[in-house]
């Protein structure tokens, strides 16, 4: 397993395909659910709607969220605008990459290099291993990506970001396990600065959102990055696990308000059936979903981009249930 | 953030006053709000389906009790019903007749499943067991360095592996050699984290299973996950044939409708519930408690045992009879500050309070946990005797303790306006009344 992480890859396939790959499973479980139900109704009826709305409440698109989806499907169904079982797939369609679209927001500008990127998240999502995978992409766009060990508290984790900056060749700046995570992230900002860095990411200790004194811990990493370089740090990203439920939204509602996430990274996508949280908490939160992480090799994190998103999971799949 | 299911009912039933039964329509919205309930809860939609079932029959022709609202009553069924699904309580382990036995830690990745194994052990060994664990997660980096920093943090062994043991099965078979040559009754085997539908990995489970027969294979899901619990646990049990489950992550705010779907479908009792990321919080598991959880009616039980765990219990009795004698003094009121204190982030102690009836506004509340250090200050710069009399507490001695505490008079004077507040609450709730406000509370 560990040498294929080294060894000769085969051909890549391109981007589409692998997103495609990732979400088979969503579209196994959502699209070709609404595909089924549609095919040989000729009507639309209530049965029909509501077994729709229990298709993407399973798919964690949430509760909330997919009866508003299915509002505006209803209402355009009163007004008889759609009358025919085969335009509800479009509709809904347009509804979702609607949803997901209205949360796109651009990576803003950094006037100051380094490119700080704070990577939080509760326990167990894959922060470490994103990081990783994300040091590797910003290398091969020709960057010089520092990782920075702030998370001091959870065993071996500061061996496993070491493992991960020696695959990607990134520098590592750690401290002993223990250490203020503030007084890490200063360090490495320092280092990035002198070593001419492109961009820092700082991997920080998972916890539960719920721990005010640890969110408070972040407020205080943030602060200190930013006396370091200003403005800093330029992006959060909140790193969710795809299997993860409506928690998710709380998590990301209660992240966002301490550490001030700016986009999220969807851990896990290839293991689960489910991709729908992304939908929920693009409608409710209006974060953007900036990654997708799509398998467990370095390269297997792909950026998010809502038409292909939605264009792959809705395209027509030969994959039964 | 919830609006709870009983909140819910109650809006529902609203206009069911004088009806004599609960009939089909009028449980129809009612069956809807439980329905999305559950949903929010991350309660799978199919399990939630099955519920549903149960629930209408039970409650269908239920008189309308006058002592009970309706709403009650039907909160009761559901969670009742819920309950009965979630089963009951079974921490109780397998061991084998011919030691030592063998666990088998399983799960998704990043459920938790290395912390797990370190609490369990340090359980395990706090119940007159001699654990061995080992790490067989060849795959993900420093996996098998976390288990041996946990492994310290315990004071356990672990078993790193002979020269040439690099493969899961041999580290296993090699740890259980050293078990029985070292008198280990039970070897806890971590394994690396895997999704289920990864066919290599799933093959080397059932591999470590058929060599290893382990007694125990346990299942560690995250409290958090969402519809997706269903398919993962079934392909496991399917797969492996899982024996139990233990819940992680129960200490956030996840309504953990998991537990009751994975409950559902494999039939396996949830044993342990993972409630913070120290090594000591693994407790049993209680279907009850859960249950109330995933109706959003808080955790009173769990809450009682959290303050009997930080409070000093002859203390309280002590101060329960200063209270009666109605001699509470500041004495007591900053011993009952620094117990509050003792107890965690007010936040968490307050989100364990059931969310109806008076203690709705307690809810939610901020607490400012430099607001009680501030109060303690103040206290700790009054002499003895201020302390057992505030009434000699006079303009000039406000001042020196204002200097002494580096707060203002202001702030003094608050103070012991609060304390006086608490000392007239509690004259009227030792008249008798406490018992029942409380019962009613409890209700």
């Amino acid at each position: 397993m560990i040498q294929t992480l080294f060894g000769s890859a085969p051909p890549k396939p391109g981007l589409f395909e692998r997103l495609q790959q990732a979400v088979e499973k969503t579209r196994a479980g959502l699209v070709d659910r609404i595909e089924d139900l549609v095919q040989g109704k000729k009507e639309i009826d209530a049965e029909l709607l509501d077994e729709l709305e229990t298709t993407l409440i399973s798919a964690d698109v949430g509760v909330r969220t997919a009866t508003e989806v299915l509002e505006a499907v209803r209402e355009q169904v009163d007004r008889r605008e759609l009358n025919d079982a085969a335009g509800l797939k479009a509709c809904i369609r347009e509804r979702l990459l609607e949803i997901l679209k209205g949360a796109e927001r651009p990576v803003g500008a950094v006037s100051d290099e380094p490119e700080v990127i704070l990577v939080v998240g509760v326990n167990g999502t894959g922060k470490t291993t994103t990081i990783g995978k994300l040091a590797h992409h910003l290398q091969d766009g020709g960057k010089k990506v520092l990782l920075c060990a702030a998370d001091t508290f959870r065993a071996a984790a500061i061996e496993q970001l070491e493992i991960w900056g020696g695959r990607t060749a990134a520098d590592v700046i750690k401290q002993r396990p223990g250490a203020d995570p503030s007084a890490v992230v200063f360090d490495a900002l320092q280092a990035a600065r002198a070593r001419q860095a492109d961009y820092v990411i700082v991997d920080t200790a998972g916890r539960l959102h719920t721990k005010s004194n640890l969110m408070s811990e972040l407020e205080k990493m943030r602060r200190t990055a930013g006396r370091v370089i200003p403005g800093a740090p330029h992006e959060v990203l909140l790193v969710l696990d795809a299997t993860t439920g409506q928690n998710g939204l709380e998590q990301a509602r209660q992240f966002t308000s301490s550490a001030g996430v700016t986009g999220i990274v969807l851990a896990k996508l290839d293991g689960t059936a489910k991709g729908g949280v992304v939908i929920a908490i693009a409608r409710e939160l209006g974060l953007p979903i900036r990654y997708v992480g799509v398998g467990e090799k370095i390269d297997d994190l792909i950026r998010f981009d809502p038409e292909s998103f939605i264009e792959s999971l809705f395209k027509t799949s030969d994959t039964g249930r | 953030m919830f609006e709870t299911l009983t909140e819910k009912l109650q809006r529902v039933f609203k206009n069911l006053r004088g009806e004599g039964k609960l009939t089909e329509a009028n449980l129809q919205e009612a069956l809807r709000e439980i329905r999305l309930a559950l949903l929010e809860a991350d309660v799978n939609f199919k399990v939630v389906k099955q519920l549903l079932e149960g629930i209408k029959e039970k409650s269908l022709g239920q008189e309308v009790l006058t002592a009970f609202s309706p709403t009650e009553q039907v909160v009761q069924i559901v969670r009742d019903e819920l309950v009965r699904v979630l089963g009951k309580v079974e921490s109780k382990l397998r061991f084998s007749n011919d030691p030592p036995s063998v666990f088998l830690i399983t799960g998704l990745q990043g459920s938790g499943k290395t912390t797990s194994t370190g609490k369990l052990a340090r359980w395990l060994s706090h119940n007159g067991h001699r654990p061995l664990v080992v790490s067989v997660d060849v795959y993900r980096p420093a996996a098998r360095k976390q288990l041996s920093v946990i492994a310290q943090q315990i004071k356990l062994p672990i078993f790193e592996g002979a020269a040439g043991e690099t493969t899961p099965l041999e580290l296993a078979l090699g740890a259980r050699r050293e078990a029985t040559q070292t008198g280990r009754d039970v070897v806890l085997v971590d394994t690396a984290g895997r999704l289920h539908i990864d066919d290599a990995l799933m093959k080397e489970l059932e591999q470590l299973r058929g060599a290893l027969h382990p007694t125990e294979m346990l299942y560690v899901a995250d409290a958090m996950t969402g519809q997706d619990a269903v398919r993962s646990a079934e392909e496991f049990h399917k797969r492996l044939g899982i024996t139990g489950v233990i819940l992680t992550k129960m200490d956030g705010d996840a309504r953990g409708g998991a537990a009751l779907s994975i409950r559902h479908v494999t039939g396996q009792p949830l044993k342990f519930v993972g409630i913070g990321e120290k090594l000591d919080a693994l407790e049993p598991f209680y279907p009850d408690r859960i249950a109330s959880r995933i109706l959003g009616m808080g955790d009173v039980l769990s809450l009682i045992e959290k303050v009997e765990q930080s409070i000093d219990q002859k203390q309280a009795i002590e101060l329960q009879q200063r209270i009666v004698d109605n001699e509470f003094s500041l004495q007591d009121f900053r011993d009952q500050l620094r117990q509050l204190r003792k107890m965690g982030p007010l936040e968490s102690v307050l989100s364990m309070l059931p969310q109806i009836g008076p203690l709705q506004a307690l809810k939610g509340a901020q607490v400012d946990p430099k607001e009680l250090a501030r109060v303690e200050a103040i206290i700790n710069s009054m002499t003895y005797r201020e302390r057992l009399n505030h009434q000699i507490i006079n303009g000039s001695r406000r001042r020196r303790i204002a200097r002494g505490s580096g707060t203002t008079v202001q702030e003094v004077n608050q103070v012991l306006k609060q304390y006086a507040e608490m000392r007239r609450m509690f004259k009227s709730l030792s008249g008798g009344g406490m018992k029942r406000k409380l019962a009613a509370l409890m209700r």
